[in-house]
């Protein structure tokens, strides 16, 4: 697996992280030489095998569908780097 | 006996007769830390908080009250719990200033039977690493050195600032969590005991979550029978982690004395790879032949999937981390780079809060999850991991428990990691299996490297089996008699 810098600002847009060109550079090498080296998985026959969802076996319990927590805006904006009439700011998204 | 130097056993029994207080304890402890900075160990130290509990729980004693596990005992936690109104950083300048409202499920627990929080300890940022070197907050150090080798060495990752404070003498137990070996490397890597224990044993609620079908909480302590008192005071069945498994917790103490006697230990062929260190080899024999002479039986075993252990894992869990750091964006918490738009200010707080290492993961596993790869890489990975499971299950049909060695070298200097990332991947070989089977596994030290090292050898065992890994890990904690530390701590 090769990779180009227009991949890495790709993948770098998608996950929100901005990189710069030189960044981009040295992240393609090492993302290559990464992917490159799980390759090997390709060697494994996993023919008719299921892929795991759960390490261990177990069903997930079902609870009740009440309100059992919540109304606490003032703890969870407590930390918030903006925030205002108990709501988090961002910049203007709507113009 | 200085009361750094104590395990948590002769603590709590020294506790129960009144020979020492908690405010003893804790204060001993509060010295060391000071005294002991230099290996950056705590990422914060919380002296007045603990001096309260201390205060609390001998004023339980003092009323009858005070029976838990850990009554009075000073403990260090992982900074990657969140520890309600005390910053909580997982070792990222993304968490700057964040104080969670709320207490970690496994913390909690803790405090319930009395233990007492001596601070938060340093770890590879968002535990992803195996050196501590990636922590924002700088490198924890190792108190071991090499003989004749002034230059500081590695705790190992990510739990090292846990294994640092636990083997330096700065806490009498620390939490770690383990991912693919961020329990049981530091461990190794310091001469400590830890123990991850089965996938659901303890809950991940209030943790910061790294890569969510593999982090488990453990113990990290410096003996077999601490590991064994602080996992149950730990662990337990929790309805706000849907993953935690509803099965009662046993004593883990009751049966740790009773030896290996009759047991089958498999020690698996492919774990002896042709670049193997001759004294982790020879570390590994000894192992073998300490729990025949007790009077265990061992048998080659074969996990044939072994070698994909490794490369699946660096899929699954950097997939797993791409979705769960999404939740870093400079709205909620922590960093925010301002910017004009939305979509930058995500893009520049992001960019400026996580380290190298973090963002290489959250872009190989963005790439991994993205429109069209998502067969290729995630789902053919899942299918891998089937496999090692498998694997797993079929071997212990006809065996109690599995024998190898915990890392495939001593710590290495903090100058001079592995070069590259595949490299320092490799490091968590011998443990990463462990995770992507959800199964127990434990590092005990056994004995010294040429250089004057520890080194460890790992017990793996039945889901849910954590007695016999204990039990196990017992026999060769007395065989090994390990009781060498490190100069000066």
């Amino acid at each position: 697996m090769s990779f180009d810098k227009t991949t890495i600002a790709r993948i770098s847009r998608l996950a929100r992280i901005a990189t710069t060109e030189a960044e981009q550079e040295r992240l393609a090498g090492e993302l290559g030489g990464i992917l490159a080296w799980v390759e090997q998985l390709d060697e494994v026959d996993v023919e008719g095998v299921a892929p795991m969802t759960s390490v261990v076996e177990m069903n997930l319990k079902a609870r009740e569908d009440v309100v059992s927590d919540g109304a606490n805006a003032e703890g969870i904006l407590k930390n918030a780097p903006k925030s205002a009439h108990g709501f988090f700011v961002v910049p203007k998204v709507v113009e | 006996m200085t009361p750094t130097d104590l395990t948590i056993a002769q603590a709590r029994d020294l506790l129960a007769k009144g020979e020492i207080s908690s405010m003893e304890l804790v204060e001993a402890h509060i010295d060391a830390m000071e005294n002991n900075r230099d290996l950056n160990a705590y990422i914060t130290e919380t002296p007045e908080k603990a001096l309260a509990m201390a205060q609390d729980s001998d004023a339980r004693r003092a009323k009858g009250e005070g029976n838990g596990l850990l009554e009075g005992i000073p403990v260090a936690i992982k900074d990657l719990f969140c520890t309600a109104d005390t910053l909580t950083t997982a070792g990222s300048h993304i968490l700057d200033g964040f104080k969670p409202f709320y207490e970690s499920t496994v913390t909690t627990n803790m405090w319930r039977q009395g233990a007492v929080m001596l601070g938060k300890t340093n770890l590879d940022e968002f535990a992803m690493g195996s050196s501590n070197l990636t922590s924002y907050h700088g490198p924890a150090i190792n108190p071991w050195k090499a003989r004749g080798d002034n230059r500081a060495r590695v705790p190992g990752g990510s739990s090292g600032g846990s294994a640092s404070a636990v083997a330096g003498r700065l806490a009498l137990g620390a939490t770690g969590t383990d991912t693919g070996g961020s329990i049981r490397q530091p461990a190794a890597f310091t001469g400590t005991v830890g123990i991850k224990p089965t996938y659901g044993r303890c809950s991940r609620w209030g943790i910061v979550a790294f890569a969510s079908s593999l982090d488990q909480a453990g113990p990290m302590t410096r003996s077999v029978r601490d590991a064994a008192i602080m996992l149950r005071a730990m662990a337990g069945h929790d309805p706000k982690d849907s993953t935690s498994a509803d099965i009662a917790v046993p004593d883990f103490e009751a049966d740790l004395d009773k030896g290996v006697k009759g047991m089958t230990i498999g020690i698996p062929k492919e774990y002896r790879s042709d670049g193997m260190a001759p004294e982790i080899e020879a570390l590994w024999q000894q192992g073998i032949k300490w729990l025949e002479e007790q009077g265990a039986k061992t048998v080659e075993v074969s996990l044939p999937h072994t070698k994909y252990a490794l490369p699946a894992y660096y899929i699954v869990a950097p997939a797993e981390a791409s979705s769960n750091l999404s939740r870093y964006d400079g709205v909620k918490y922590g960093l925010r780079v301002e910017a004009d738009d939305l979509l930058s200010m995500y893009e520049k707080t992001r960019a400026a809060g996580f380290g190298e290492e973090v963002k290489r993961r959250i872009l190989i596993g963005t790439y991994v999850l993205s429109a069209g790869y998502y067969d290729a890489y995630y789902l053919k990975a899942q299918k891998v991991r089937t496999r090692i499971a498998e694997d797993f299950h079929h071997v212990f049909g006809h065996v109690d428990a599995i024998l190898t060695p915990a890392t495939p070298s001593a710590a290495f200097p903090s100058e001079d990691p592995p070069s590259d990332p595949v490299s320092m991947y490799l490091n968590d070989i011998f443990t990463v299996p462990v995770n992507l089977a959800g199964l127990p596994g434990m590092s005990v030290p056994a004995g010294l490297s040429g250089e004057g090292l520890p080194l460890g050898l790992q017990v793996i065992g039945k889901a849910f089996d954590e007695a016999t890994v204990l039990r196990v890990g017992r026999a060769i904690e007395q065989a090994a008699d390990f009781d060498v530390r490190p100069e000066g701590y």
